[in-house]
């Protein structure tokens, strides 16, 4: 009994159960980590053209996207194909039983066309056709003319973009002009001068748009110029044009370098480019673009507000039973649920502050700008309101932090207790102002629920920021990592092909938020260097 | 003149009376020591003469307390002005979180000077008279945490100084210090006490030895003897001071 109590007392098994916890939490974080980062990172690696032939004849031609015990039949596996060419077949994926292969091999002449629409093509190229000149496979140009031809589609492709950018600017005035003719004339007033404005505006936009048109239409016509014929493995003929690939390769050929090329350009292309097929293939940039931009927002509204708070509090206030009761309210609304935040700024920061703009403002002009619906001005503020008890609670431990030493000594030489807040005390609290920062924008960049009924969308068509005056636009919905993972994950039309879309965007988030943790902290400890405290 | 006296100076925080009817007058261009057992209120008396003891919780005070012969609670002498006259220097030294230059020029920006020469030229003097311009004077823009502890206390008394102060008041400047640095900075202020007259309150009774020429002797809030040093510390009059000054109390 004694021995017992002595073991206790000397504390042997609380050392183990709290190095246990450690161990757990970490397995926990790992295990999270290296699941993330194999299915992202393997995603974007080429795999090889499998191609089967089944025991009933049937031909397929896919990728191999995994494998396990047959349910049905002990002892054998079964291969989850994915076969793409979801224009023709509607499947994306197919279970083959290994028993019923009779053969397989890794064809050297099968090709994946990555495409802008329905997805994956697999097939065997039969000819590459442009005008009146027509390549085989075989012949020595086919590659060298496909790679050209591939690179000036994109050329194509951006200059569309372009140009269409071009006529929308050319438009907006004429557009922002009609919606104030509406509504003068809903309101009964004369709007004869706006009408002759119109008219002045109209003509000029024909003239500017005129050439803009005809260039429109020499792209379209040298965009459709090129198609590649192509056969499915099912015997099929198939005519794809060109401007609809992003990539064709031949897979099964390349080479280890040529493997990793592939890799890291799939990588890029992730990370810079639109989404496409909603959301499941493709780029992330525009959320990627919207979150950074969120989170920078949220920081510009949250520090200056939870630091004038906290210096009020910890600096001017005096202790009584109100900044108790401030400072507990501010503790309990750390906890509150993010959503019941969402909800606030929902009804405080879109509905009434958004809407009276919209009343004041633009009246004439609705719908550019509406302030009174979600944007990412309204989610960052909503964020910032969220994340301003952190900012607030760490920087009072701050400013609780400077020694009265320092103080006493600014006052000593004839600061005012502005001056000294301002040129001593504010700098001292700096790390302890950049912890609160840095906190806030990691509870910030994580948050979800609140953005989806504040401003965030499945796909936004433009950026918060462009090339339109007035090149910020506040009032936009945006795109977010954590939203775009709910999305692609649980509610996007082809859950299993988008999948590693997932573990990607969510590698993507971890960096992101890791990124600006870091850039946080290497400033933080920069300025706590120069503080480091002193040799007495 | 007196270039700081006190004429029945009473304080008290809260119900506890610190002084109890001070009548205190320091000789301007020397150094005088205020010595006592701890509580005895050398640092209250100390911190009357530029009023910082007006942030502590509870202060309250009857009688005058004069700087260069004026009242310190004149209204029409603001209390920044007065701090810029009368200097002190703390226990610990209290750099801010700035560069050497920031921290000795941090007076006179608020005194509103800007002219770069000028402040240049208060720069090198300030570090001069505190005799620690030669350590320095190739890392004026580093930080003042990367100084020595006596070092950090030297350029407290140059922060003190950049303001042209008639007056300086220290705190027990050494009480933090190795004997080295406090050896260093008692040449310091002796050094100074050619230009400013310099109130030092120090537990250190060799230290009044060596560098005060008066010393005042403060026992439970009231001053018991005040004199030249050599002379108190030889042939003190009170039977208390005599007994604190071999050591039966203190």
């Amino acid at each position: 009994m004694s021995a017992l109590r002595g073991w206790l007392a000397e504390g042997t098994p609380q050392r183990f159960l709290t190095a246990a916890a450690v161990v757990l939490s970490l397995a926990m974080i790992a295990g999270l980590v290296v699941l993330v980062v194999e299915t992202a990172g393997s995603f974007f690696w080429p795999h090889p053209l499998v191609a089967l032939r089944l025991v009933d004849g049937t031909r397929l031609l896919g990728e191999e996207w995994g494998r396990e015990a047959d349910p049905r039949s002990p002892g054998q596996q079964r291969v989850r194909l994915k076969l793409g060419n979801r224009d023709l077949t509607g499947t994306d994926f197919l279970w083959v039983r290994g028993s019923e292969v009779v053969q397989r091999a890794y064809p050297a002449d099968a090709w994946l066309l990555e495409r802008r629409e329905y997805g994956n093509f697999y097939g065997t190229a039969v000819a590459l056709e442009r005008g009146e000149t027509r390549l085989a496979p075989g012949d020595p140009a086919f590659r060298r003319t496909l790679d050209d031809e591939l690179a000036s589609v994109r050329r194509l492709l951006a200059e569309q973009r372009s140009v269409l950018g071009s006529a929308d600017r050319a438009h907006s005035g004429v557009a922002r002009l009609q919606l104030k003719v509406a509504s003068a004339e809903r309101r009964g007033l004369a709007a004869d001068e706006l009408k002759a404005r119109l008219a002045v505006a109209q003509s000029a936009e024909t003239t500017a748009t005129g050439p803009l048109w005809q260039r429109l239409d020499t792209v379209r016509l040298e965009l459709d110029r090129a198609t590649l014929r192509m056969r499915t493995a099912a015997g099929q003929d198939v005519t794809v044009p060109l401007q609809k690939v992003v990539r064709a390769i031949p897979v099964n050929t390349l080479g280890f370098g040529a493997k990793l090329g592939l890799y890291f350009g799939r990588w890029w292309e992730f990370v810079s480019a639109e989404p496409r097929e909603s959301n499941t293939e493709g780029g992330i940039f525009p959320a990627l673009f919207g979150t950074a931009m969120m989170v920078m927002l949220m920081t510009l509204a949250v520090v200056p507000l939870g630091v004038v708070t906290a210096v009020y509090l910890n600096e001017y206030a005096r202790d009584n039973f109100f900044t108790r009761a401030v400072r507990l309210a501010l503790a309990n609304l750390a906890g509150v649920p993010s959503i019941v935040f969402g909800a606030f700024g929902l009804a405080f920061f879109v509905y009434t502050v958004g809407g009276g703009i919209d009343r004041m403002f633009f009246s004439d002009t609705l719908p550019t700008p509406t302030f009174g619906t979600g944007g990412i001005l309204w989610a960052s503020l909503t964020l910032a309101l969220l994340t301003v008890p952190v900012v607030v609670i760490a920087t009072e431990e701050g400013l609780q932090s400077v020694p009265q030493a320092v103080r006493d000594g600014a006052r000593a030489l004839g600061a005012t207790r502005w001056q000294t807040l301002r040129r001593v005390v504010l700098p001292y609290a700096a790390p302890g102002i950049l912890t609160g920062a840095i906190l806030a924008l990691a509870r910030g960049a994580g948050e979800v629920a609140p953005l989806m009924v504040t401003g965030v969308v499945k796909l936004a068509p433009n950026l918060p920021f462009d090339r339109t005056a007035p090149f910020l636009h506040l009032e936009r919905k945006f795109m977010h990592l954590g939203f775009h993972i709910y999305d692609v994950g649980f509610q996007s039309p082809n859950v299993e092909a988008a999948k590693p879309m997932v573990y990607a965007t969510v590698l993507v988030l971890l960096l992101l938020v890791v990124a600006l943790n870091l850039a946080a902290i290497v400033l933080r400890n920069r300025l706590r260097r120069k503080l480091r405290s002193s040799a007495v | 003149m007196s270039a700081l006296a006190t004429r029945d100076l009473r304080v008290r925080f809260g119900a506890t009376e610190v002084l109890k009817g001070v009548n205190l007058d320091v000789q301007p261009g020397q150094v005088t020591a205020l010595i006592g057992p701890s509580g005895c209120g050398k640092s209250t008396i100390l911190r009357c003469f530029n009023r910082m003891n007006d942030h502590l919780a509870g202060f309250s005070h009857s009688g005058q307390v004069l700087a260069t012969g004026r009242d310190v609670y004149d209204p029409g002498w603001p209390v920044e002005e007065l701090r810029f006259k009368v200097g002190m220097v703390f226990q610990k030294p209290n750099p801010f979180p700035l560069s050497i230059r920031e921290n000795v020029l941090f007076g006179p920006r608020l005194a509103g000077i800007a002219d770069k020469g000028r402040l240049e030229q208060i720069l090198e003097t300030s570090l001069r008279r505190a005799q620690i311009w030669d350590e320095v004077k190739d890392r004026v823009d580093s930080s003042a945490f990367d100084l020595s502890g006596g070092q950090q206390q030297r350029l407290c008394i140059a922060r003190g100084l950049a303001c042209e102060p008639d007056i300086l008041l220290l705190d027990e400047p050494a009480s933090a210090l190795d004997p080295i640095a406090t050896a260093r900075l008692e040449e310091t202020i002796l050094a100074l006490a050619e230009t400013v007259t310099v109130l030092l309150v120090t537990h250190n009774l060799q230290q009044a030895g060596r560098v005060a020429q008066r010393t005042v002797f403060l026992y439970l809030g009231a001053l018991v003897e005040e004199g030249e040093t050599t002379a108190m510390f030889t042939n003190p009059r009170e039977r208390l001071t005599e007994d604190y000054l071999t050591g039966r109390f203190g």
